[in-house]
């Protein structure tokens, strides 16, 4: 047959698009020719795939042989299409069956030797594939693991082209392949996807604690203000500890955005949500993500249905704190560039924390703060408003004292197990309370739908002091609605079926308790 | 003789055979002129034919086929229209063909033919 035809997956950020590769087998002078929109790594695919061939046994005729990648406006990048390639190439040489091969979506870099190379995206790839309808997959055997995470599809696994080739029906002399091995490669971000310490680690702040409790059950974003030395970095790191597991779709999402973004293969589905903590000197793009041609996500899209924490966050240049703000307000973010717009979703909770002014002793007990009163108020002024208007959660963290080690050295704190326990009891109140609304925890509440069509102001006497804030001007209307917000999370906390009087005052207290 | 001359003789002889065997009727062999020379000038049905020879050994230098680059093709189509210039003989259609012999020392020789190439 000249003509075969076979599939395999171009990705753009998270989705991915099935491509036709189609190869024509033509009485010509040999050449190889690819065409459809391929870059630089894709069209050299033309040599890999013709010495990929021939030593793995199974060489391609001495014709001319025409690839096409259909649709050809989509713009394709990288060696993920090799095998599709040079599986398209076999069938149309009349080597393998092309019906075989037809519904097949194949996916894989080809080494000269002719053995596969496992490719970054493989488990978006496979989703994409799923998708569209294919059922049946071929990738390298070192992805083999990552591509079997999704359900409903049958993966075959290959060591070698010789092995894609015989199971498509071809006929050749047996030879073995070592698989390629998956790469080696550290994971950087190793030591804060550990497990994150027990929350009953913190001593004697329990308004911290709560704080952080009300954050996880609400879904609300953080900031914590304190000295150095107070334990915001640690209380931060305990939030995805006690946030519920992930659901298997968002379990999905996660790990193909780890997937991408070229750290080691995947071998198993983790249920606990991310956490990304960037350092203060990442750019704007290594926030939200970048490149020219392959698009990767950055800390804030790894960071989805999980928790991005910036330590120190008024030393991130102020650009890059505001790219967040697309994000904290559409859960997703949309990279522009010159060929294509990548989008990643980006659903994280913020967490903030902050010194109180570059030498941090300012508002601390028997330390002494040496910043002139402009550089403080410079210093926090890098947060931008409309950047802490979103936060709903803000919070002083005091440094402990030896009196209140001694009480909480008496009374044990708050295990993760206890604590998730309460989250997740009070995400369901919330749940049951939202249903057949396009929303599932508090923080998403629209406030005018809260207040309106949604009846969930509680009304009375329960608001009292809040309405009186709102007329004196202490609180903006947004304001107002973020208490509410907050005080629906800490009455679910409770198992109240509607917020009181404790509650509003509480939720005022955690949003009111930084004095900017 | 040297080697590959002789070689290319060899392969050039093989490539008659098989062309006549498919019915082809070959008018010249090593037809010179100016800018070089066609090996094997044939006629086709109505079709003249040019063909280009190339012959191997072994595969270890490559197909005998990857031998035929652009420039060379090129020089077939000049030397095909000097050929039919210096010709009475009519010609309608005119084709360019190359067939590669695979002649190993020691065991019968492999031939491809490809036609109308370009």
């Amino acid at each position: 047959m000249p003509v075969a035809r076979t599939r395999s997956v171009a990705l753009l950020g998270l989705s991915g698009s099935v491509v036709e590769v189609e190869a024509d087998l033509s009485s010509q002078l040999p050449a190889f020719v690819i065409i459809g929109l391929p870059d630089a790594a894709l069209g050299e695919a033309r040599d890999r795939v013709r010495a990929a061939a021939v030593n793995a046994g199974c060489p391609l005729p001495q014709r001319r042989l025409t690839v096409n990648l259909s649709p050809a406006a989509l713009p394709k990048h990288g060696s993920g299409f090799d095998l599709a390639i040079a599986v398209a190439c076999l069938a149309a040489a009349g080597e393998i069956s092309a019906e075989s091969i037809e519904r097949v979506v194949h996916l894989g870099e080809l080494g000269l030797d002719g053995r596969l190379r496992p490719i970054d995206g493989i488990l978006p790839a496979v989703l994409a594939a799923v998708r569209a309808g294919y059922d049946t997959v071929m990738v390298p055997a070192a992805n083999s693991d990552e591509a079997r995470l999704v359900p409903g599809v049958s993966v075959i696994g290959v060591a070698s082209l010789l092995d894609a080739a015989v199971h498509h029906g071809g006929v050749y002399d047996e030879r073995e392949f070592d698989a390629v091995p998956a790469p080696d490669r550290p994971d950087p971000t190793a030591s804060v996807d550990e497990p994150h310490g027990d929350l009953a680690d913190v001593s004697g702040n329990d308004d911290a604690v709560q704080a952080l409790l009300a954050a996880a059950a609400g879904g609300h974003h953080v900031f914590l203000l304190g000295p150095p030395g107070a334990g915001k970095t640690m209380l931060a790191s305990r939030l995805p500890g006690i946030l519920p597991d992930l659901e298997a779709d968002e379990a999905l999402e996660v790990a193909s955005l780890r997937s991408l973004s070229g750290r080691p293969p995947i071998s198993g589905l983790s249920r606990r949500p991310p956490f990304e903590a960037p350092h203060h000197t990442a750019t704007a793009a290594a926030m939200v993500g970048g490149g020219s041609r392959l698009i990767r996500p950055g800390a804030a899209a790894r960071a989805s249905h999980g928790v991005l924490f910036l330590d120190e966050a008024p030393e991130f240049p102020s650009a890059v704190l505001d790219v967040l703000r697309q994000p904290l307000e559409s859960g997703s973010i949309a990279i522009q560039r010159a060929n294509a717009v990548a989008s990643f979703p980006a659903r994280f909770q913020l967490v903030l924390a902050a010194n109180p002014c570059p030498c941090g002793n300012h508002g601390s007990k028997g330390a002494e703060c040496t910043c002139p009163p402009n550089a403080r108020r410079r210093y926090l002024a890098r947060i931008s408003g409309p950047l802490l208007d979103r936060i709903d959660v803000q919070l002083r963290v005091p440094r402990i004292t030896a009196a209140g080690l001694r009480i909480a050295a008496e009374r044990p704190g708050m295990s993760t197990e206890v604590a998730r326990g309460r989250v997740v009891e009070a995400r369901a109140r919330a749940a049951r309370r939202l249903r057949g609304t396009p929303w599932r925890t508090n923080a998403q509440m629209p406030g005018p739908w809260m207040r309106g069509a949604g009846g969930l102001h509680p009304g009375g006497r329960a608001t009292a002091d809040l309405d009186r804030a709102l007329e004196l001007g202490g609180v903006t209307m947004r304001g107002y609605d973020r208490i509410l917000k907050v005080a629906w999370t800490l009455a679910d906390l409770d198992g109240a079926d509607i917020p009181l009087l404790d509650h509003v005052g509480r939720a005022l207290f955690l949003r009111k308790g930084l004095p900017l | 003789m040297s080697h590959n001359a002789e070689l290319g003789r060899r392969g050039e002889q093989l490539a008659v055979e098989h062309l006549e065997a498919r019915g082809m009727q070959v008018l010249e062999r090593n037809w010179r002129c100016r800018i070089g020379e066609i090996d094997i000038v044939a006629r086709d049905g109505h079709d003249t034919v040019f063909v280009e020879v190339k012959t191997r050994t072994s595969g270890d230098y490559g197909h005998p086929f990857e031998a035929i680059t652009p420039l060379k093709l090129a020089r077939m189509r000049r030397l095909a229209i000097a050929w039919c210039e210096a010709t009475d003989a009519p010609v309608s259609r005119i084709r360019i063909d190359a067939v590669a012999v695979l002649a190993p020392i020691e065991a019968p020789a492999l031939i491809e033919h490809l036609e109308g190439i370009n």
